[in-house]
């Protein structure tokens, strides 16, 4: 369970042009949920679902992940959650350019060190389940958008997360590739796992797999005091 | 831990391999700064190292006459009294002068060898000598004579190449001739070489010298030493001070090559962070980098340094620090690396880089990864 507890985040804190993303977010996910947030640019999705993936620290509030207060936790354990059990699928990939695409998948299990040969087979199943297999070797910018999502995906999931975040996943797939994502998600949560996504797109937001939407503006949970 | 920094040295390579040109021209310049700084030292204490070599056959004591401050020719009877002194073991006197040969525009050293001098009217050449008047064996050249009367030579040996650090621009020949040409009359010598029995007395019977031939100077063989070795350190340093411009141009380039991170490392660092990478992990991929590059550029640039000193005789070099006037001598010299020069060199260029490396990345990996792809992004 990832519980945040009147989450603030705000960015160039105490100068003219400082912003606040996030402002008094309280809310539950539960483990092996789907979760939606909702909004239009500039309602906090992003900066939200970085502060649950400890990708950023909040500025005031706490985020707990189960029992221990992960907000507070020092920068070395941080890295090591994000490591271990969140995956992360961004917006635009952020796939290393010169790469290539086993490469990239293979990338977040460096620190942990694993046997080589046993990595590049997890790595090799992954993108096979993901259909992707015949591009292992090539460079991650000659991919398509879809392409380069599942090799996202199979980089989130190399170190088997238990829960996968992923920002608006859809904002640059056609609906074809859209509805391939919505599977792909659907098999995690059979498997499973937690799955956050940021998006405004109604196929992802109307989608049966989804339990739970939660929709943001100006940083705040719309309909929450 | 290993197989981790092992990992992490896998991605350094890929890294360095996707940026081949922005690395292979800070190789190529951070290789020739190094190549250059190897090439004066490694010259420089070898060219000493030989000079120090050749002078152990030297006199350990010359007495020289003085008048008015300079040095004149040293009656041949001072020589019966230097022989009195007790400690000196032999005494000879020497015939040598300098010589401006207008034609090539260079001094020559002109010497009556102790033994064997060569028979009148020939002489042996130095290799700088033959190159510049293009002699052989068996040529005749003719010099002016102090009474402006022409002193023909028969070349009859060329002197062995591997003196010519010291017998580039030398001619041996006999007394007479030496006496004629140079215009130093009989009776009268350049200086006395003298061995002394006891090496630890040279400097009592330097003063037992003084004593008996007050208008004489001594110049002992450690003095002559010394001055060679002020003089190559003095060329050395000049050569380094040259170079001192050039390291200042690298240490900019370089400043301006790994102390600014682009927009698309700055995002890599962020990917990397994001997908569980620490700081640790980051910093100790940008220390492999830095370690990668500087290294090679080390040991590209001291190895060609090496053979561009040792192999090929310095050919760059050999004007700046050799500076015979026009006789350049050619000679191989010894190989011989001194480790507290490797070690200096090392510290004043892989050290500074890879310290260099590490500050910018370091400020942008403390970041929340968060804030370094948003900053990236902009």
């Amino acid at each position: 369970m990832i519980r945040l507890e009147d989450v603030r985040k705000a960015f160039h804190q105490g100068s003219p042009n400082e912003v606040w993303a996030v402002r008094g977010v309280t809310l539950t996910i539960e483990p092996g949920s789907v979760t939606v947030f909702r909004g239009p640019s500039g309602s906090g999705k992003t900066s939200l679902v970085s502060l649950v993936g400890c990708l950023a620290r909040p500025t005031s509030g706490r985020v707990r992940l189960g029992d221990r207060l992960v907000s507070a936790l020092p920068e070395k354990f941080l890295a090591e959650l994000r490591r271990r059990t969140f995956g992360f699928v961004f917006q635009q990939f952020h796939l290393v350019r010169g790469l290539s695409v086993l490469e990239n998948v293979m990338l977040p299990a460096y620190p942990e060190a694993p046997p080589y040969a046993e990595l590049r087979a997890r790595a090799e199943g992954l993108l096979g389940r993901l259909g992707i297999s015949d591009r292992a070797g090539a460079r991650s910018e000659w991919l398509s958008g879809g392409e380069a999502q599942r090799a996202a995906i199979a980089r989130a999931l190399v170190n088997d997360p238990q829960v996968l975040i992923a920002d608006e996943p859809t904002a640059n797939l056609d609906t074809e590739r859209s509805r391939d994502f919505l599977e792909i998600v659907a098999g995690l949560k059979a498997e499973g796992r937690t799955v956050i996504l940021t998006s405004h797109d109604p196929l992802v937001c109307e989608a049966p797999l989804v339990d739970r939407v939660v929709p943001l503006r100006d940083g705040r949970v719309e309909g929450a005091a | 831990m290993l197989a981790r920094q092992r990992y992490l040295l896998d991605y350094t390579l890929a890294a360095l391999l996707r940026r081949k040109g922005r690395h292979l021209s800070l190789l190529l310049v951070y290789g020739a700064l190094v190549f250059a700084l190897a090439s004066v030292l490694l010259f420089g204490s070898a060219l000493r190292r030989e000079a120090r070599a050749l002078l152990q056959d030297a006199p350990e004591l010359t007495v020289q006459r003085l008048v008015a401050g300079r040095h004149d020719p040293i009656p041949a009877a001072y020589l019966a009294e230097v022989r009195k002194i007790r400690g000196v073991a032999a005494a000879e006197p020497r015939l040598w002068g300098y010589y401006y040969d207008p034609a090539s525009g260079a001094n020559y050293t002109v010497l009556v060898p102790a033994t064997d001098p060569p028979p009148a009217g020939s002489a042996r050449v130095g290799r700088g000598v033959a190159r510049s008047r293009g002699l052989a064996v068996g040529d005749v050249v003719a010099f002016r004579d102090a009474r402006a009367e022409p002193l023909p030579l028969r070349v009859t040996h060329l002197l062995d190449p591997a003196s010519e650090l010291l017998t580039a621009d030398l001619f041996l020949v006999a007394e007479g001739d030496f006496r004629r040409w140079l215009g130093v009359p009989e009776g009268l010598y350049t200086d006395l070489a003298l061995r002394v029995r006891n090496g630890r007395e040279v400097r009592t019977v330097a003063d037992k010298v003084t004593r008996a031939l007050p208008d004489t100077r001594p110049v002992l063989r450690e003095e002559v030493a010394r001055t060679y070795d002020a003089v190559f350190a003095w060329r050395e340093g000049v050569g380094l001070l040259l170079l001192c411009a050039a390291l200042f141009a690298f240490a900019i380039f370089a400043w301006d090559r790994a102390s600014g991170l682009s927009a698309e490392e700055r995002r890599e660092i962020g990917v990397l962070k994001a997908v569980g990478w620490d700081t640790g992990d980051v910093l100790r991929m940008k220390l492999w980098e830095g370690a990668v590059v500087s290294l090679t550029a080390f040991l590209l640039g001291y190895v060609l340094a090496y053979a561009h000193v040792f192999w090929a005789g310095a050919p760059l070099l050999a004007p700046l620090l050799k500076g015979w006037a026009t006789l350049y001598p050619e000679f191989r010299l010894v190989p011989h690396v001194e480790p507290a020069g490797v070690l200096a060199l090392f510290a004043l260029t892989v050290v500074p880089y890879t310290a260099v490396t590490l500050v910018p990345t370091w400020r942008a990996a403390v970041a929340d990864p968060d804030a370094v792809m948003r900053g990236a992004q902009e």
